[in-house]
C-alpha cells in the first residue's frame, strides 16, 4: 500500500506568492557583452555530458522503434526500406535542433538590447519554500524535466531560453511549429538556439509521427536537455488558455510508462504580459484578416513596436510536477509489459484520460499563477459599459472588483501605496491606444475617425477596440468562471433548486468546454468550487437544497453574468445562422466568413450589439461545441468538408443558451 | 593481460559447505545446533570481537575463523551504523510465557498416539516451527516477542505410510497440517493464520530422508521428500552422483520444499530447476495419495498434474517421496570472474552468453555495491605477495584500463564438466566478455563471489544487532527491462525509504543470478539503519511493498524462486488473471475440501 502523499505537490492554493526579481534591473547595470559571454555551466541530468546533435540523429535512426516502423511502411508501401530509411533521415534532418552556445549567447546579448527598450520589467518570481531555480535545477539534475509555459507571444520561447541562460539552468530544447522555419535566416538561428521544427498537421503520416516522436522521447530518456512545448498547441489570440492538445505530453509521459525511466517532472510556468506585443495584429486576425505569414522582412518590419512600451512581463515557474505520482493509482503500468516496447500501440482509454486530465491541470496551474494587471479589471468593466463611464465610476467599480477577484484567488499585481486614482490613471495611460477620457468620461476609442468610412468600416473599427479589449478581459476569466457560469445557471434556471441549477451549470459546462479550461469530468467539482466561492463572497446562500442569491450578491451576479454575456450571444447567433441562414452545401471552410458577415449584418441592422461573435476564435469553438453535441455534424462529399445540421437540435440548444427553455428539455431533443 | 585463472583446480565438491559432515541436523531436536532467532547454525555468526576486528566463528566455512578487516568500515560506512555506540542485541532466549497454549484435539492426539509416530507439544519444538525468515520473523524473535499463532503440536512421521496415516487422521479429527521441511522459507508461508481456530499439526518432515533406491541404468533416484540438500548431495557423491540442484539454501531446505515452492538452483544451465529434475512424485492429500503410474520422461495427458503440485506451497498436501533425475559428479570444475567497466555492459555481456546459449553451470553478474561488499569480506590477507599481486590487479584495472572502481561490476563464473571441454567453454565464455569490455578477474574472485552466496545470509544477524535491517527479493524479467527495472526498483526504494523516514542512506543492490533465453533472474538486497524509527519492521515492509509494485510496473515476475505466500499474496490476481486464479481455487477445492492443509498460502 503505497501512500498517496508521496511524491505530491504541495497545494497550489496554498502557495505564498511572494516577491519577483526583476531580471532586467541587473543587465541595465551592468555591460550586456559580459553577461552573454559569462561562463555558462548548468548542472545537467545525473551529470551527464550532452550527447552531440549529430549523434542525437543517429540514436533516432537506428532505434528499434524507427526501425519497426520504416519496415512497416516499407510493407505497405511496396518501396525498399532503405528509401523509406531515406525518407526518415530527411525528416529528421529537417526537425532537429543543433543548440549552438554561441548562438545563445548571440542572443543573449541582442535579446538584452531589445528587452530593455521594449519592458519597464522582466520579472521571474523570485522565493516560495526555497527559490523555484534551486528546486528546478534539482528537478533537472534527477529527472527528464518538461518546461510547459503558457503561450501568448512569439516572444515566449525566446524569453524562456533568456531566463534559464540568465539562472545558468540548462536550456531546453523546444517543439517549434513548422511556420517559423519559412524565416530563413531566423529559423535557423532558432535552430540553434535550441527549437526544433514540427509541421503543424500530419495526421495519418505514420513515419513523421515515428521520427518526431522518437526523436522527442531519445532526447528525454538521455536526459539531453529539458524539454519545452506548449500545451495550448499555438499563440492564444484572445489571451485565454486554449483547451490543451495533448499529443506531445502523451509522448513525454510514454518513457515513464513503459518504464524507461524512473520519472519525469512537468514544470508549468505562467508568462503573463501587461501588453502583448502581437496585440492589434491578434484582433485583426480574428475578424477575417489572415495573419502575416513569417517572414524576416516582417519581422523587421515589426521594429515600429520598439518604439513603444510594453509594460512588464511576469514569468513564474511553478513547483515541477511528478508524473510518477500524478499516475499513481491511475495508470497500471502493468499493460505495457505484454508488447514489446518498441512497437508503437495507441494508448489506452485509462492513459488517454490521464494524460487529458493532465493537461487540464497543467493548464489550470498555469493560469492560478498568471499575473493580472489593474487594467484587466478595468477593461472588464469597460466591456459591460461600451457607451463609456465615469472615471470615478469606473475607478470606484474596479476597486470593488479588485475586492471579488482577490476572493476568488486572483493573483493581481495591484501595486502597493500607491493611490487607486493613480493606478487607474497610469494603466488607462499605457493602454492609451484602446481607451480614451475626454470630460471625466472613459470609453474605448473608436478607431481612426478621420475620414469617410463605410459603415462596414466603421464596425470593423470599432470591432478592433472591443476585441483587443477583451483580450485583456480574457485574462481574468479562470479566476471567474465558474462562479460566472453558476450565475447564468442560477438565472436560466426555472427554480432555485440545486439540482436544477447544476443541470443548467452541467449543460452550460458542456457547451463551452472549448472555451474555456473545463476538464471534461470534473464538472460536480467546478460547480463546488462556484458554489464555495459565491457563498464565501456572501453573495448565495445554500438554503436546505435551494441556491438563492443575497442582496448584496446581486451585483456580483449580474457583473458575472456580464461577463459571459458576449459569449451567451454570440453562440446564439452562431446557433441563429445555422437555423436561419445556413444551406446544405455550406462546406467548413465557407463557415466562418458566412457566420461573419450574418453577424455584420445584424449588427448594422442594430439587432445585435456583440462584437465579440466576429472573433473567429468564438466561431470556431461554437462549431466545435455543435459539434461535439451531435447538432451539427461533419460529411465528407467529394474531396470537400460539408456541415449537416440538424435544425431542430440547433434550435433547441439556442433556446436553452438563453434561458428561454429548461435544460432538461434541451438535453432530450438533442437525443 | 593477467592470467589469474587456470592455476589452481579447485575439486572441493562443495564449496563453502559443512565441512565435518556428521548427521546431527537430522535428529528431531536440530533446534539445538541451529539459531533459534537467526540463520542457520549457532556456532557460525559474524560478529565483532574486543578489537573491533569482524570475524566468523565456528568451524563449518572456508570463511570461518578468519578475520575479515575491512568489514567494519564498510558496514559503519555503508548504513552510518556504529559498532561501539549503538546496539541492538538480541533477547537472549525466548518467554515461554508469550507463547499461546497448546489448542491441543484430545481425539486426534489419542488417535495419533496410536500410531506411534512420534510427536511433542513442548514450547521449543513448536516456536522453531511457526516461522521461516522473512524479517518480520527473525525480529519478532529477537525481541522476545513470539507470535500470535504457533502450531499447537509437532510430528515427525518416518515414511510416506505415517504421512498418510496423519493426514487421514487430521482428516477425521478435522485438525489443521502444515507441513514443515527446512524452515528456510522466506514468504511467510510457515506462519500460523492467527484466525485458526482448530488445532494446528506441523507437520515435520525431516525423519523422512533416505535415498531409497537408485537407478544407474535411467539416471534417477528415489528418495523422500524430508532430504536436506546438502545431505542429499553428500549421500549421492559417495556414489560418485549428484543431483546438481543448488539453491542458495541448499543446507538446510528440503527436497519437499524445493517441490512445493519451485525451487531453482544455481546450476540450473546444466541440470535444470526443479520442475525440470522431478521426474515423478508421490504427494498425500485430504483426497488420497496422488502419483502418476510410470517415470517416463515425458508425457501428454493432459496438464501435466506435476504443476499442480510444484509451487503449492502446501496447500494441497505433503509430498513424501519424489524420482529425480541424477548425474555423475563433473570430472572438472572451475570457478572464473569477469570485471565489466559498468553494470550495463554486465547485462549486455549476459544476454548475449545466453542467446549463443554458452551459459556456464553458473553466471551471475553483482551490481557496483555488491562488488564492493564482497571486498569488504575478504579475509586478512595471508602473504605479502598475495596482497602484492591483488594491487596489482586493482591498479591494472582502475588505472590502466580506466575503469571507475563506483561504477565496474563483476560477473562470477563457474565451469563444470570434463576439462578439455571446460576449458574450451571458458574460451568461448571470455571472448564474448571482451566484446562488451570485460577482463577476466580470476579463479579466486569467482570463488569468493559464490562462498559469499551462503554466508551473506548470516550477515542479516550481525546487521540486527547494530541497528541494520536487511532483506532480498527477486523477481524474473525479460532482457530487454532488466536495466531498466533494476534502475528504477532501486530508486524507487531510496525514495520511499525517504518518503518513510529513515534517516540514512538504504543500501541497495542487485544482482542477475540466472540466465534464460527469454530474460533473467534478478534478485536484489535492500537493507538501512533504522535508527530513529518508532516502527522498523513495519517500514520495512511497506519499502518491499513498494519495491514490488514497482517490479511489477517494469515487467518484473511477482516471484522467480521463493513462491508467494502470504507475502505477496495480495498480487496473484493481477499475476495470474481472475480465471487463473479461479483454477487454482478450483483445484484446491476438490483436493482438500475441509482445507485440512490450511496455511493459507498462495491463494
Amino acid at each position: 500500500m503505497a501512500s498517496t502523499t508521496l511524491y505530491s505537490q504541495r497545494d497550489p492554493m496554498l502557495k505564498k506568492r511572494d516577491d519577483f526579481e526583476d531580471i532586467l534591473e541587473e543587465r541595465r547595470n551592468s555591460s550586456d557583452l559580459k553577461y552573454a559571454v559569462r561562463c555558462y555551466a548548468p548542472v545537467l541530468y545525473k551529470g551527464l555530458t550532452p550527447c552531440k546533435a549529430n549523434m542525437l540523429k543517429s540514436m533516432v535512426l537506428q532505434s528499434d522503434h524507427l526501425r519497426y516502423v520504416i519496415n512497416q511502411v516499407s510493407q505497405e508501401s511496396g518501396e525498399a526500406p532503405d528509401i523509406i530509411h531515406e525518407e526518415a533521415s530527411v525528416i529528421l534532418e529537417e526537425m532537429a535542433h543543433r543548440l549552438k552556445i554561441s548562438t545563445v549567447r548571440f542572443f543573449a546579448f541582442t535579446l538584452t538590447k531589445a528587452f530593455k527598450t521594449l519592458f519597464q520589467h522582466i520579472c521571474v518570481n523570485e522565493e516560495e519554500y526555497g527559490s523555484w531555480y534551486i528546486n528546478l535545477q534539482q528537478a533537472i539534475q534527477e529527472h527528464p524535466v518538461v518546461l510547459l509555459p503558457s503561450h501568448r507571444s512569439y516572444m515566449d520561447f525566446l524569453l524562456m531560453s533568456y531566463i534559464l541562460y540568465t539562472y545558468d539552468l540548462a536550456l531546453p530544447v523546444i517543439a517549434a511549429g513548422m511556420d517559423f522555419m519559412g524565416m530563413k535566416f531566423i529559423g535557423e538561428m532558432l535552430r540553434m538556439s535550441g527549437a526544433f521544427f514540427i509541421r503543424r498537421s500530419f495526421g495519418g503520416d505514420k513515419l513523421y509521427w515515428a521520427v518526431f516522436s522518437e526523436y522527442v522521447k531519445t532526447m528525454l530518456r538521455n536526459g539531453f536537455a529539458p524539454i519545452e512545448f506548449f500545451l495550448e498547441g499555438t499563440r492564444s489570440r484572445t489571451c485565454k488558455s486554449l483547451t490543451p492538445k495533448i499529443g506531445l505530453l502523451n509522448i513525454v509521459m510514454e518513457p515513464f510508462f513503459k518504464g524507461e525511466v524512473f520519472d519525469v517532472h512537468l514544470v508549468p510556468i505562467s508568462i503573463s504580459y501587461e501588453r502583448i506585443l502581437e496585440e492589434s495584429l491578434y484582433a485583426r486576425e480574428l475578424l477575417g484578416v489572415p495573419k502575416p505569414k513569417e517572414s524576416t522582412s516582417g519581422l523587421l518590419k515589426a521594429r515600429r513596436i520598439l518604439s513603444e512600451n510594453y509594460g512588464s512581463i511576469h514569468v513564474y515557474f511553478g513547483q515541477p510536477v511528478s508524473i510518477r505520482s500524478l499516475a499513481q493509482d491511475k495508470v497500471n503500468r502493468c499493460k505495457y509489459n505484454l508488447v514489446p516496447r518498441h512497437i508503437p500501440r495507441k494508448p489506452t482509454k485509462e492513459t488517454q484520460s490521464f494524460v487529458t486530465d493532465t493537461a487540464y491541470r497543467i493548464v489550470r496551474l498555469q493560469e492560478d499563477s498568471m499575473v493580472l494587471k489593474p487594467w484587466v479589471l478595468m477593461a472588464s468593466i469597460l466591456l459591460q459599459n461600451l457607451e463609456g463611464l465615469e472615471l470615478s465610476l469606473l475607478t470606484e467599480q474596479t476597486l470593488w472588483l479588485r475586492g471579488l477577484a482577490q476572493s476568488c484567488g486572483a493573483f493581481l499585481d495591484w501595486p502597493d501605496h500607491t493611490p487607486s486614482a493613480k493606478v487607474v490613471s497610469s494603466s488607462l495611460a499605457l493602454h492609451r491606444g484602446l481607451v480614451c477620457v475626454s470630460g471625466g468620461r472613459v470609453s474605448l476609442v473608436l478607431g481612426e475617425p478621420q475620414g469617410l468610412v463605410t459603415p462596414e468600416e466603421a464596425l470593423f473599427n470599432r470591432a478592433v477596440s472591443v476585441l483587443s479589449c477583451a483580450s485583456y478581459r480574457n485574462q481574468i476569466l479562470h479566476v471567474f468562471i465558474r462562479p460566472a457560469i453558476l450565475a447564468v445557471a442560477i438565472h436560466n434556471a426555472a427554480s432555485s433548486k440545486k439540482d436544477e441549477v447544476f443541470n443548467c451549470f452541467s449543460f452550460l459546462c458542456k457547451m463551452f468546454s472549448d472555451e474555456f479550461i473545463l476538464c471534461p469530468g470534473d464538472t460536480v467539482q467546478d460547480f463546488e468550487e462556484a458554489c464555495y466561492l459565491l457563498v464565501k463572497s456572501g453573495s448565495v446562500q445554500t438554503l436546505q437544497q435551494n441556491i438563492v442569491v443575497t442582496d448584496r450578491g446581486q451585483s456580483t451576479l449580474s457583473f458575472l453574468n456580464g461577463l459571459l454575456e458576449s459569449f451567451l450571444q454570440g453562440y446564439q447567433v452562431v446557433c441563429q445562422y445555422f437555423c436561419e441562414e445556413a444551406c446544405d452545401s455550406l462546406t467548413e471552410k465557407q463557415y466562418i466568413p458566412a457566420v461573419r458577415s450574418f453577424a455584420v449584418k445584424l449588427i448594422l441592422a442594430g439587432n445585435l450589439r456583440c462584437y465579440e461573435v466576429l472573433s473567429s476564435d468564438m466561431q470556431k469553438n461554437a462549431l466545435a461545441a455543435l459539434l461535439r453535441l451531435g447538432a451539427v455534424s461533419k460529411v465528407k462529399v467529394a474531396d470537400q468538408v460539408t456541415l449537416k445540421v440538424n435544425k431542430l437540435a440547433v434550435n433547441s440548444l439556442e433556446d436553452t443558451l438563453g434561458g428561454r427553455l429548461p435544460t432538461q428539455k434541451a438535453v432530450l431533443a438533442r437525443l | 593481460m593477467f592470467v589469474c585463472y587456470g592455476v589452481l583446480v579447485m575439486l572441493h565438491p562443495n564449496i563453502g559447505l559443512l565441512l565435518n559432515g556428521f548427521n546431527e541436523h537430522l535428529l528431531p531436536t536440530r533446534q539445538e545446533i541451529m539459531k533459534w532467532n537467526g540463520w542457520g547454525y549457532s556456532d557460525s555468526k559474524f560478529l565483532f570481537n574486543k578489537k573491533g576486528q569482524a570475524e566468523f566463528t565456528g568451524k563449518r566455512y572456508r570463511l570461518s575463523g578468519m578475520i575479515l578487516p575491512s568489514l567494519q568500515d564498510w558496514f559503519e560506512n555503508t548504513f552510518g551504523a556504529s559498532v561501539k555506540q549503538h546496539k541492538s542485541p538480541a533477547t537472549p532466549s525466548l518467554n515461554a510465557g508469550a507463547l499461546p497454549p497448546a489448542n491441543l484435539n484430545e481425539a486426534f492426539l489419542q488417535d495419533l498416539t496410536a500410531t506411534g509416530i512420534p510427536f511433542s507439544h513442548e514450547a521449543d519444538d513448536r516456536v522453531f516451527r511457526a516461522h521461516g525468515h522473512c524479517l518480520h520473523e527473525i525480529f519478532a524473535l529477537r525481541e522476545g516477542r513470539g507470535f500470535q499463532r504457533v502450531p499447537d503440536m509437532v510430528t515427525w512421521p518416518n515414511c510416506h505410510n505415517d504421512v498418510v496415516k496423519i493426514v487421514e487422521l487430521a482428516c477425521k479429527h478435522n485438525v489443521c497440517v502444515i507441513p514443515y521441511g527446512g524452515g528456510t522459507s522466506v514468504t511467510g508461508a510457515l506462519e500460523c493464520p492467527p484466525e485458526e481456530m482448530r488445532c494446528i499439526v506441523s507437520l515435520d518432515t525431516s525423519q523422512m530422508n533416505r535415498i531409497l533406491w537408485i537407478d544407474e541404468k535411467n539416471l534417477v533416484a528415489r528418495i523422500e521428500a524430508g532430504i536436506i540438500g546438502q545431505d542429499l548431495e553428500r549421500l549421492l557423491n559417495e556414489g560418485g552422483y549428484c543431483t546438481g540442484h543448488e539453491p542458495d539454501s541448499m543446507e538446510f531446505s528440503s527436497l519437499g520444499g524445493w517441490v512445493a515452492t519451485r525451487a531453482s538452483g544455481m546450476k540450473k544451465n546444466v541440470y535444470g530447476n526443479i520442475e525440470d529434475l522431478v521426474v515423478h512424485i508421490k504427494v498425500v492429500t485430504p483426497r488420497g495419495v496422488m502419483e502418476k503410474s510410470c517415470q517416463g520422461p515425458r508425457m501428454s495427458t493432459g496438464p501435466d498434474v506435476h504443476h499442480f503440485i510444484l509451487g503449492s506451497e502446501g496447500t494441497l498436501g505433503v509430498v513424501t517421496e519424489v524420482t529425480m533425475k541424477i548425474r555423475p559428479i563433473p570430472e572438472y570444475r572451475k570457478y572464473g570472474s569477469v570485471v565489466f567497466p559498468n553494470f550495463e555492459a554486465g547485462v549486455a555481456c549476459l544476454r548475449e552468453v545466453a542467446k549463443q546459449r554458452c551459459a556456464p553451470a553458473s553466471i551471475r553478474l553483482m551490481d557496483n555495491e555488491q562488488f564492493q561488499f564482497g571486498h569488504a569480506l575478504k579475509p586478512q590477507v595471508s602473504s605479502i605477495f598475495t596482497s602484492f599481486v591483488e594491487g596489482l590487479k586493482k591498479f591494472y584495472i582502475t588505472k590502466f584500463k580506466g575503469f571507475d572502481p563506483h561504477q565496474l561490476c563483476v560477473a562470477t563464473l563457474l565451469f563444470e564438466g570434463d576439462r578439455e571441454r571446460v576449458l574450451q567453454h571458458e574460451k568461448q565464455v571470455y571472448d564474448i566478455a571482451a566484446k562488451f569490455g570485460g577482463l577476466a578477474a580470476g579463479e579466486d574472485n569467482g570463488q569468493r563471489g559464490y562462498i559469499l552466496t551462503f554466508v551473506i545470509a548470516y550477515l542479516r544477524d550481525l546487521g540486527l544487532d547494530y541497528y541494520v535491517v536487511a532483506e532480498s527479493f527477486e523477481t524474473s524479467v525479460p532482457w530487454d527491462r532488466v536495466l531498466d527495472l533494476c534502475r528504477n526498483v532501486k530508486e524507487r526504494i531510496i525514495r520511499e525509504c525517504k518518503e518513510r523516514g529513515v534517516q540514512f542512506q538504504p543500501l541497495t543492490s542487485c544482482r542477475v543470478t540466472q540466465t534464460y533465453d527469454a530474460g533473467a533472474c534478478v534478485y536484489f538486497y535492500f537493507a538501512f539503519n533504522y535508527r530513529g524509527l518508532a516502527d522498523p519492521v513495519h517500514t520495512y515492509e511497506q519499502v518491499e511493498h513498494a519495491a514490488r509494485d514497482e517490479i511489477l510496473a517494469n515487467g518484473g515476475s511477482l516471484s522467480h524462486h521463493h513462491g508467494v505466500g502470504k507475502l505477496r499474496k495480495e498480487w496473484m490476481k493481477e499475476s495470474i488473471s481472475d480465471v487463473g486464479l479461479g483454477m487454482l481455487r478450483s483445484v484446491k477445492e476438490y483436493v482438500d475440501p475441509d482445507n485440512i492443509f490450511g496455511n493459507r498460502n498462495l491463494l
